[in-house]
């Protein structure tokens, strides 16, 4: 497998300043706390990952970005601006995108009409040339430009649906689990895509993912969450040589005595 | 020839009952809470507009006092959204139903403190006049509400259909998580989503009013236009409009040929039959979510 990782490596931080700042972010689900002081930075044109089983608040960090959920505490900033507690809306203007869990296109709205609803923020004039774009990274988007998106097939909804982030022209885009319920083939081709919009259009991305393989040899840098707590972090170069990434996240088993003592150390982490 | 002229009659009545189920079917589409009151914002729009045009009292022109009552209802739905439905978000939809059905009580009270519990006319340039099409003679009103409803649901459709905030207003109502992460500020949209059926409540109180009189009960019609919103499939704006349609139809002739009293079991009778075949009405958009 091929990782994209290379040219952008080049020590931390060369990319610029962080686009993103997550600074001691705590959200709540009503009392339970499901981020517990999260910090992790995204810099311009990097794709960073977050890995972590079910349940660990990957997808909730993912809303507290976006503002659908608020922070107790803690800040974001966006390009050195706070926009924790902000209305969604105001903080898609200022160029978050997010590509939720599971698509959730528009299923009535034609394929364009949902690739336009994600410029709806927007009131300059590159919109079509937007779209040409989206169309030229996903042709067959183009080839049911027409079609009713709720007939459209897991693999081609997940392609609007991140269509439909593009099309805010995001400062970031947030995507939430895009390999989910999709083929093997069919994740090679969506992550494809995601690392040529990356290396070609200079998308910065925050990817949440089950599927810490793909995750890995895409993204340039790593965070893993565990219950709510970020747990380590490195290039994703890094993450692949660790030993605790490889047993529990890539599933290369050593001995199972081994894996017995490395689950009691990792239950330290907590 | 009675058939054409009952015909010609029920769908005239049958276009007033699909614009108050279409109103009722824009709220439910895109806050999914059933707005009771939708009846009784079709008697307040009457009542507003007969206050603007009537001579007893402002005197405007008719189309200008349609405009102002237009507006005026308009803001009026916005409000009620704004000030009190939009307080009861995360509460159980049980709560918004029983409270609109109390707003329904109010208007309906102060209407009738305001104008009074005889019924009134409206003044309209159109009322007994008659058009003779051969031997079938057509009331100029009967006209005017057709036209008017062919009018209000081709500007419906174009609005939803082509303008940026029409669209937006369907994609709230399709995915409101999705719209929320596209940039759409939903409770707005919520809001003007009420401002429009405000709006298309009036029409149909000034199409109801140009053909008989109104009082303040006049909105207990809309129990009759919830069952043919439910007829045409809670949900589909067709299928509202189609629904009233039957209705109308159905109740004169029913009221001629089986018994008189028929005409007021049928459109409750039609919408058993319709749950009973077709639970999801006849127009239904049924989605069968994809993984």
């Amino acid at each position: 497998m091929n990782v994209v990782a290379g040219p952008f490596q080049q020590g931390e931080g060369a990319a610029g300043a962080p686009v993103l700042q997550v600074r001691n972010v705590e959200t709540f689900y009503g009392a339970v706390m499901a981020i517990r002081g999260v910090s992790l930075e995204v810099h311009r044109g990097r794709i960073v990952t977050i890995l972590g089983a079910n349940g660990a608040g990957k997808t909730t960090l993912l809303k507290t970005i976006s503002g659908v959920m608020d922070p107790e505490k803690g800040q974001i900033l966006l390009n050195g601006e706070e926009i924790q507690g902000i209305e969604p809306d105001e903080i898609v203007r200022r160029g978050v995108a997010h590509v939720p869990e599971g698509r959730e296109v528009f299923p009535f709205l034609s394929v364009e009409e949902n690739l336009r609803m994600g410029a709806f923020t927007r009131s300059d004039d590159g919109v079509g040339a937007d779209l040409e774009m989206v169309y030229a990274y996903f042709p067959i988007l183009r080839e049911r430009f027409r079609q009713q998106a709720g007939y459209l097939s897991g693999g081609q909804q997940q392609m609007l649906a991140i269509g439909r982030g593009l099309m805010t022209r995001p400062k970031i885009l947030l995507l939430d689990e895009p390999s989910l319920g999709l083929s093997p083939i069919l994740v090679q081709e969506i992550f494809d895509i995601i690392r040529r919009l990356n290396s070609e259009q200079d998308v910065t991305m925050m990817l949440v993912e089950q599927n810490a393989k793909v995750a890995l040899n895409t993204a340039h840098h790593g965070y893993v969450m565990e219950v709510g707590r970020i747990v380590m972090s490195g290039t994703t170069a890094q993450l692949l040589d660790s030993e605790d990434i490889k047993e529990f996240y890539l599933g290369v088993t050593g001995e199972t005595q081994r894996g017995q003592k490395r689950w009691k150390r990792r239950k330290t982490w907590r | 020839m009675e058939v054409a002229q009952l015909l010609l009659g029920g769908i005239s009545v049958g276009c007033v009952y699909g614009l108050v189920a279409l109103g009722f079917v824009l709220i439910y589409k895109a806050t999914e809470s059933v707005n009771f009151a939708q009846g009784d914002l079709m008697m307040l729009g009457a009542f507003i507009t007969l206050q603007f045009v009537n001579t007893a009292y402002w005197g405007l022109p008719f189309w200008l006092g349609v405009l102002l009552a237009v507006l005026v209802m308009a803001v009026v739905g916005y409000l009620m959204e704004a000030l009190v439905i939009r307080r009861l978000f995360g509460q159980p939809q049980f709560a918004v139903v029983i409270l609109t059905i109390a707003i329904g009580f109010v208007l309906r009270f102060a209407a009738g403190f305001i104008w009074g519990h005889e019924p009134l006319t409206l003044e309209t340039p159109f009322a007994g006049r008659n058009v003779a099409l051969g031997r079938l003679v057509i009331g100029v009103d009967e006209i005017f509400v057709i036209g008017a409803t062919v009018v209000l649901t081709g500007t419906l459709y174009l609005f939803f259909a082509r303008t940026r905030l029409g669209v937006a207003m369907q994609a709230a109502s399709q995915n409101q998580l999705a719209a929320y992460y596209m940039g759409v500020p939903v409770k707005r949209i919520h809001g003007l989503i009420w401002a429009l059926s405000g709006g298309i409540a009036t029409i149909a109180g000034v199409l109801f009013a140009s053909r008989g009189s109104i009082d303040p009960n006049l909105g207990l019609l809309g129990i009759k236009a919830f069952a043919a919103a439910v007829i045409g499939g809670f949900g589909s704006l067709p299928g509202a409009l189609a629904g009233g349609l039957i209705v109308g139809i159905v109740e004169p002739f029913a009221g001629r040929y089986i018994a008189a009293g028929y005409s007021q079991i049928m459109p409750y009778a039609i919408m058993l039959v319709v749950l009973v075949l077709r639970p999801n009405g006849l127009f239904a958009q049924v989605q069968s979510k994809k993984v």
